[in-house]
């Protein structure tokens, strides 16, 4: 696929402070690509710095192959829903809507065609004499949303889209994006601190943390090969048992030895750390399965699905965490209290730095 | 470019002050024309009779009605405060002296007093300072009020406190910073104050006040010494003012 | 606790009652007396002295005084939010600083403020010696007692109240909003135009109001820097009760001026009702 934004080594510093620090992304044509971290890892600061709002300190952004880095935002083709939505409160949808058409002095006729269409594409149409304030916080969204895609950008980036909306409708909200922008064949950025939107919604993501780019992958090679003990940390669940390195895996403090690949250029008695799933851990574990602990089972979580267990061993200080599904545990009950061993296979351990 | 509106504005808004503050430590004798610098205005604001005896009248008007507008002013915000219910009417009441044209307020008031035929004198400015003064330190106390966990009373009550050490130990410690800005804000206002002064002063030197002085010495024309008294009057209005906007921002702080 | 604030309100409001509420009250009255022949009161009903306000030589009065406040304030507001929307545009922590020097000359005495124009003005003040420092040579300009003093004098007194009016609905308004505008594709210009200007035009509109209605009640600066010679609305009822002695002239009047307050605030108050579609939202919800 060809790349329709390239961020080379962009730099952009606040005072002293580097907010975002040599960062380099290709986002490709019709890419539903997100940027992933913590509050602070400065990819909201990137975002701008797509949108135009913020000049890069170094580095360039090019789209289409050509620097936009000193283009500004009025002169971009790119467009960006804002968090807060920023909805004109004094304008009605279909004003809102209209604004940016009307900056393209396109003629009435076809202001209005294209504004139609795309409030029919979200579902806005009985909603276009409202005012911002007699709206819900979903169908503010779809207008936001509505205002940025009928320009037709060749970039859409939305920041925190979901950020404001309740739980469930956020799980509607994920499919109906992605529907979407498969709909007007858009490249969307979504920049999230919810590693599981992004999971769940992106066909590429970028984890950033201080400034810096981490890891940039789909979300199964990022969830199944973390690059870094953070990434692996702040994507899903993960069980850590810190120790030493060993040829074939890490000793854990307690001397037990976890079996895993160990990345090049880790020597032997480096300080180091084993991940696992809990998915990937099992209960009373087959005969040849590698890596297997004893563990007396401290609380039971039940998730509908599937059922979490909180196991104490002398791995790790905090309890092991063990996801087992409802069926597994129907098979064979455990109650808090009971002693059991478990498991999980040396192409399942993790081994990072430490 | 904002930068330069920001200059041209403050220069607009200070320059004439300047000027005037300037020409206060004028040796000479016009007005208007610098010839080195003395204190010799301010000595002779010293020995001037009418501004000595204007400025006790405003000293006396200002201390009685804010030492009035604070006590009726709070009792009146914590009123309010503490009703469930908002009225408008209500809340026009008490909004009104705020924003009636003073010239109204004046001619009212002179007109009533002259129908009741009360004499007219300091008393009766004092009776009209309050009634503006009674709104301010509502504003001021109210603003803080609005922060006020009022559960700390019922604690307080809970641990059996009675309403009056209540109010004595919990809410007036609370609430004293705006209490003490509000009083200062009323108390400029009233050294300040001219247009109702002047209507409800009645006839006669024996109650001018400090801007009705001024006024006259305006009107009679320029000279050295109303620039010095410009001065100090400034002064002791730009501190009060200070002190008063320390104490608010001490309470938002909180 | 409810029962106790009846009790903590009963002075003041009976303060304000007594003192504002029946005194005002006794000036409307006083509109429908007649003049007594010796300057008293007549205790007959009457509407001529609202009449004799829109006699040509009063209305011509109440128009003269009503464009040198109107000038004044689109002066006052032009100024006033061009400064504040600098403030509201500074880093956040000098605004409160910036805002504090706007407004501190407006809590200095009035009197003084105007003197300070005088003493500018006048025929030997800073301007005159400025033009002479520059090598002019003829008569001194005459500035004072000119409408121009008038209406200078009444700008800057006011000028820091609106800048406070200003302010507030520019440091309110959520700055995504006119970044959103530019991502649209909207010029710095019509962004200022279409969305900021919009949104902050209820507020400016308030403080607009109490400028002129503060102007054109003026007495104080007509007098002392229009050498008396531009009467306003405030000098006429100053006039009436003070040296006509026509009371309920003077009493008629006033009325009027607040009458003025009350349309102009109604409408403002309506307009931006309009502007921000909370009237829309009432009925709907209705």
């Amino acid at each position: 696929m060809k790349t329709l934004l390239a961020i080379d080594r962009v730099t952009k510093n606040f005072g002293r402070i580097a907010a975002v620090d040599d960062v380099s992304l290709a986002i490709r044509e019709n890419e539903f690509f997100a940027l992933l971290g913590p509050s602070g890892c400065g990819k909201t600061t990137l975002l701008r710095m797509l949108a135009g709002f913020e000049t890069p300190s170094g580095g360039n952004i090019l789209l289409d192959g050509k620097d936009i880095s000193a283009v500004p935002p009025n002169r971009r083709p790119v467009n960006l829903m804002f968090q807060s939505y920023a909805l004109f409160p004094h304008m009605s949808v279909r004003a809102n809507i209209a604004y940016g058409l009307e900056m393209e002095r396109l003629p009435t006729e076809k202001i209005r065609t294209r504004v139609d269409e795309i409030m029919a594409t979200t579902q806005l149409s009985a909603l276009a004499d409202r005012k911002p304030e007699q709206l819900s916080g979903g169908q503010k969204q779809r207008v936001a949303l509505a205002r940025a895609l009928v320009k037709r950008p060749r970039l859409l980036l939305l920041d925190e889209p979901l950020g404001a909306l309740d739980k469930k409708l956020r799980g509607a909200m994920q499919m109906e994006l992605k529907r979407l922008q498969h709909e007007v064949g858009i490249t969307f950025v979504v920049v999230t601190h919810d590693q599981e939107e992004a999971l769940v919604m992106a066909d590429r993501m970028a984890v950033l943390k201080d400034g810096k780019l981490l890891q940039c992958d789909t979300p199964h090679e990022i969830y199944e090969r973390p690059a870094d003990r953070f990434v692996a940390d702040f994507i899903g669940v993960m069980n850590f048992c810190e120790g030493r390195a060993a040829p074939d895996g890490v000793t854990a403090r307690d001397g037990t030895m976890l079996r895993g690949r160990v990345p090049e250029g880790m020597a032997v008695d480096d300080r180091a750390v084993a991940a696992v799933r809990p998915e990937r851990v099992t209960l009373f574990p087959a005969a040849n399965i590698a890596n297997r602990v004893a563990g007396t089972v401290e609380a039971l979580a039940y998730h509908g699905l599937d059922l979490q267990l909180h196991i104490r061993t002398a791995l790790t200080e905090k309890p092991f965490l063990v996801r087992i599904t409802a069926d597994a545990a129907d098979r064979r009950p455990v109650r808090v209290g009971e002693t059991v061993e478990i498991g999980w296979a040396a192409e399942d351990t993790r081994i990072f730095r430490n | 470019m904002n930068r330069a509106i920001l200059i041209a504005v403050f220069a607009f808004l200070y320059i004439p002050i300047a000027v005037l503050i300037a020409l206060s430590f004028n040796a000479g004798g016009l007005p208007t024309v610098w010839s080195g610098f003395s204190f010799k205005w301010y000595a002779s604001l010293a020995g001037n009779n009418d501004i000595l005896s204007a400025a006790l009248n405003t000293l006396i008007v200002a201390s009685v009605s804010t030492a009035i507008a604070t006590l009726l002013g709070t009792l009146l915000a914590l009123g309010v405060e503490m009703r469930k219910k908002r009225g408008s009417a209500l809340e026009a009441l008490i909004f009104a002296p705020m924003i009636i044209p003073d010239i109204v307020l004046a001619i009212a008031l002179l007109s009533f007093f002259s129908m009741l035929d009360v004499t007219m004198g300091l008393h009766t400015i004092v009776l009209a300072h309050v009634v503006f003064n009674i709104a301010f330190v509502c504003s001021v106390v109210r603003a803080r009020l609005k922060s006020f966990d009022w559960s700390i009373t019922e604690a307080s009550a809970d641990l059996g406190a009675s309403a009056v050490t209540t109010f004595r130990r919990i809410t007036l410690p609370v609430i004293l910073p705006a209490v003490i800005a509000g009083a200062l804000l009323a108390f400029t206002l009233s050294v300040d104050e001219f247009i109702i002064a002047y209507f409800t002063a009645g006839a006669g030197r024996a109650s001018t006040t400090l801007p009705m002085q001024i006024y006259s010495m305006i009107r009679f024309g320029i000279t050295p010494e109303i620039n010095a008294l410009a001065t100090i009057v400034m002064a002791v209005s730009v501190v009060a003012l200070t002190i008063s906007q320390r104490l608010n921002r001490g309470v938002v702080g909180q | 606790m409810t029962p106790r604030s009846p009790l903590l309100m009963a002075p003041a409001l009976a303060w304000l009652t007594g003192l504002m509420v029946v005194p005002c009250a006794l000036v409307l009255a006083l509109a429908f007396f007649r003049r007594g022949i010796y300057g008293g009161v007549e205790y007959t009903f009457t509407l001529e002295n609202f009449a004799q306000v829109f006699d040509p030589l009063y209305a011509g009065i109440f128009l003269n005084s009503a464009r040198i406040a109107g000038t004044a304030t689109l002066i006052a507001v032009v100024i006033g939010y061009a400064a504040a929307y600098a403030i509201a545009a500074a880093p956040r922590h000098r605004q409160p600083i910036y805002l504090f020097f706007a407004v501190l000359p407006f809590w200095s005495n009035y009197l003084i403020r105007t003197y300070a124009w005088i003493v500018l003005l006048n025929r030997e003040g800073l301007i005159t010696q400025l033009l002479r420092s520059i090598g002019y040579t003829g008569e001194p300009p005459s500035l004072l007692y000119t409408e121009g003093a008038v209406i200078a004098g009444l700008v800057y007194n006011y000028l820091p109240f609106v800048i406070l009016a200003c302010y507030a609905p520019l440091s309110r308004l959520n700055p995504e909003l006119a970044e959103a505008s530019r991502d649209l594709g909207g010029s710095a210009f019509t962004t200022f135009r279409r969305i900021v200007l919009p949104l902050t035009l209820p507020g400016i509109a308030a403080g607009a109001v109490f400028v002129f209605v503060l102007s054109i009640g003026n007495f104080v600066t007509p007098a002392l820097l229009g050498g008396g010679r531009f009467q306003m609305i405030g000098n006429l009822v100053y006039d009436q009760f003070l040296t006509a002695n026509d009371w309920p002239f003077g009493a008629a009047l006033s009325m009027v001026l607040i009458a003025i307050m009350m349309l102009l605030l109604t409408l403002q108050a309506f307009a931006s009702e309009r502007a921000s579609g909370r009237a829309t939202a009432r009925e709907e919800a209705a």
